[in-house]
C-alpha cells in the first residue's frame, strides 16, 4: 500500500480509538454524545477503507444522522444536557484494573489470531459471485441480503418492529413546550424533505447494482421525517394506518416468502427470472416501513403534538 | 502531470488549506459566535474549492452536477443550522462587542 | 494524481483532528456541535477526494447522504432548548 494511504489509514485508526475512549470516558454526557456522533462519522470512513460502501452509507445515515438526533433529543428531555454524570469518569480500582488486563489479553489473542489467518479467505464469495446472474440483482451485497440470506433480513426487520412495539408499550412522553420554529428551519425542511425522498428512492433503486439498498434509503427518509417533526411537530399515535405502515415491510416480506413456498420453490426461494422483481417489491415495502419505524423511534408516543 | 491536473491540485490544496485554517480558527477564537464564523469559512470555501478542483477531474457533466449538488447541500443546511444556533444564542443573551481596549 | 489526492485527504483528516480538540474542550454544548459540523463537512470533502482517488463512484453517493444530514444534530439541539447559555 502506498505510504499516503497508510498514513491516512493510520491516522483514521488512531482517531477512532481515541474517540471511542473519550466517548466512554467523558464526564460530561453531552460531550460524550457529540464524540459518539463524530465517531460514527469517522467510522463511515473506516467502512469505506474496509471496502464496504454499503455499510458506510448506512453508518452515515444512521450513526451521523439518526442516532445523534435520538441521543441529543433524549439528553434534552431528561434534562441531563449540562449535568455531569456521577458515575463518570471511571476511577481505576483494583478490580477494574484486573478486568482491563483480561480484556486487553483477549484483544491481543484476537489480534494474534487475525494476523495468523491466511491472507485470502474467500469463503463462499466464489459461489456467491457465480450465482449472481440468477439472483436478480448485480450488487453482491444486495444479492446476499435479499436472496441468499433473505431470511436473515426478514428477521432483522422483525427485530426493528419489536423495538417499535417496545416504544409503543411505554408511556407517552410529556409534551414539550416549544416556540414556533424560525422561518429558516421551515425553508430547510421544504428543501431537504423532498430531496431526502428523492435520494432515498434513488438509493433503493441503485442498490440493485451499486452500493445502496432499502435500509439506507429508509434511514435517509426517516431523517427527513425527523427534520419535519422538529420544524412542525406531529404526533404519530398508534392508529391503524401507522400500524399498517410499520408492519407492512415485515408482512410483505413474509407473504412473498410464503408465496414462493406455495409456488413450489421453497420459503423465500425466488425463481431466477422473477427474482429481481420480487426483491424490488420487498425492498420498497421494507424501505417505507423502516423509514416509518425509525421516525416512530424518534417521535415516540407523544400526547398530542410534540 | 498536465495543466488540468496541476490546476485541480491547486484548487484542492487551497480547499484543504481552508479546512485547516477553519479548524485552527475554531480552536483559537474566543467565543462561540466567532468560532461559527471560522466554521462557515471552512464549510463554504474549503469544500467549494475541493469540489471545484475535483470537478475538473470529472468524467461527465453528471458527475460535475453531483459534486455541485453535494456542495450546495452542505452550504444550505450548514448555513441554516448555524444561523439557528446563532439566533438561539443571541436571542437570550445580548452580545457585547469585544474591543481591543478590553471593554 | 491519485497519490496527491490521498495526501490531500490526509491533510483534511489532520485538520479534523484539530476540530476534535474543540469537541473535547467545549466549553459550551454549542461549541462542541459546531466542531461536529466541521467534522461532517470535512468527512464530505474526504469522501469526495477518495471517490476520485480510488475511482469508486459510490463514495459520491455517501458524500451526498452526509451532506443531506449535515445539520440534523444542530437542528435537534436548537429545537430542544439548546443555545442561549453563553458561558
Amino acid at each position: 500500500m502506498a505510504s499516503e494511504v497508510q498514513a491516512f489509514d493510520l491516522l483514521l485508526a488512531v482517531l477512532l480509538l481515541w474517540l471511542a475512549w473519550r466517548a466512554l470516558a467523558s464526564a460530561d454526557l453531552f460531550k460524550a454524545v457529540v464524540q459518539y456522533i463524530v465517531f460514527g462519522l469517522l467510522l463511515a470512513l473506516a467502512w469505506i477503507r474496509l471496502g464496504a460502501p454499503d455499510v458506510a452509507l448506512a453508518e452515515a445515515a444512521i450513526g451521523a444522522g439518526l442516532a445523534g438526533a435520538l441521543l441529543l433529543d433524549t439528553l434534552a428531555r431528561i434534562g441531563r444536557a449540562g449535568v455531569r454524570d456521577e458515575a463518570r469518569p471511571l476511577r481505576l480500582t483494583r478490580r477494574r484494573a484486573g478486568v482491563a488486563l483480561a480484556v486487553v489479553g483477549l484483544a491481543a489473542a484476537l489480534v494474534a489470531v487475525l494476523l495468523a489467518l491466511p491472507p485470502a479467505m474467500p469463503g463462499l464469495s466464489a459461489e456467491a459471485m457465480a450465482q449472481l446472474e440468477r439472483s436478480g440483482v448485480s450488487n453482491p451485497v444486495t444479492a446476499t441480503l435479499l436472496n441468499y440470506r433473505a431470511h436473515d433480513t426478514l428477521l432483522e426487520i422483525g427485530v426493528l418492529l419489536l423495538a417499535v412495539l417496545g416504544v409503543w408499550v411505554l408511556d407517552a412522553e410529556p409534551r414539550l413546550d416549544q416556540a414556533e420554529a424560525p422561518a429558516p428551519l421551515h425553508w430547510l425542511v421544504r428543501v431537504l424533505l423532498p430531496l431526502a425522498v428523492v435520494v432515498g428512492g434513488y438509493l433503493l433503486w441503485v442498490g440493485a447494482h451499486a452500493p445502496g439498498g432499502a435500509f439506507q434509503g429508509g434511514a435517509l427518509l426517516a431523517a427527513g421525517g425527523v427534520l419535519l417533526h422538529l420544524a412542525r411537530p406531529f404526533a404519530l399515535g398508534s392508529g391503524w394506518l401507522v400500524r399498517l405502515a410499520a408492519v407492512g415491510g415485515f408482512a410483505v416480506f413474509l407473504l412473498v416468502g410464503l408465496a414462493m413456498l406455495l409456488l413450489g420453490g421453497g420459503f423465500l426461494h425466488f425463481p431466477p427470472g422473477q427474482a429481481g422483481t420480487w426483491i424490488l417489491l420487498i425492498e420498497t415495502a421494507a424501505m417505507l416501513s423502516i423509514a416509518l419505524m425509525l421516525v416512530v423511534l424518534f417521535v415516540g408516543r407523544s400526547r398530542g403534538a410534540g | 502531470m498536465n495543466a488540468l491536473d496541476a490546476l485541480s491540485l491547486l484548487l484542492v490544496g487551497a480547499g484543504a488549506g481552508f479546512f485547516l485554517v477553519g479548524s485552527i480558527g475554531l480552536l483559537r477564537l474566543p467565543d462561540l459566535l466567532s468560532r461559527l464564523h471560522a466554521l462557515t469559512k471552512a464549510d463554504n470555501l474549503g469544500l467549494g474549492l475541493v469540489v471545484a478542483g475535483l470537478a475538473l477531474q470529472a468524467e461527465s457533466l453528471r458527475q460535475v452536477l453531483q459534486l455541485g449538488l453535494v456542495w450546495a447541500l452542505v452550504l444550505f443546511s450548514g448555513s441554516i443550522a448555524c444561523y439557528l444556533l446563532a439566533h438561539a444564542e443571541t436571542a437570550s443573551t445580548p452580545v457585547e462587542p469585544e474591543t481591543r481596549d478590553g471593554e | 494524481m491519485a497519490a496527491a489526492l490521498w495526501a490531500m485527504a490526509g491533510l483534511v483528516l489532520f485538520s479534523l483532528v484539530v476540530g476534535l480538540l474543540r469537541v473535547e474542550r467545549g466549553p459550551g454544548p454549542g461549541d462542541r456541535l459546531i466542531a461536529a459540523q466541521l467534522l461532517g463537512s470535512g468527512a464530505v470533502a474526504i469522501l469526495l477526494l477518495l471517490a476520485f482517488a480510488t475511482g469508486e463512484a459510490a463514495l459520491v453517493d455517501a458524500a451526498l447522504v452526509l451532506a443531506l444530514l449535515a445539520g440534523v444534530a444542530l437542528v435537534v439541539f436548537v429545537r430542544r432548548g439548546g443555545g442561549g447559555e453563553a458561558p
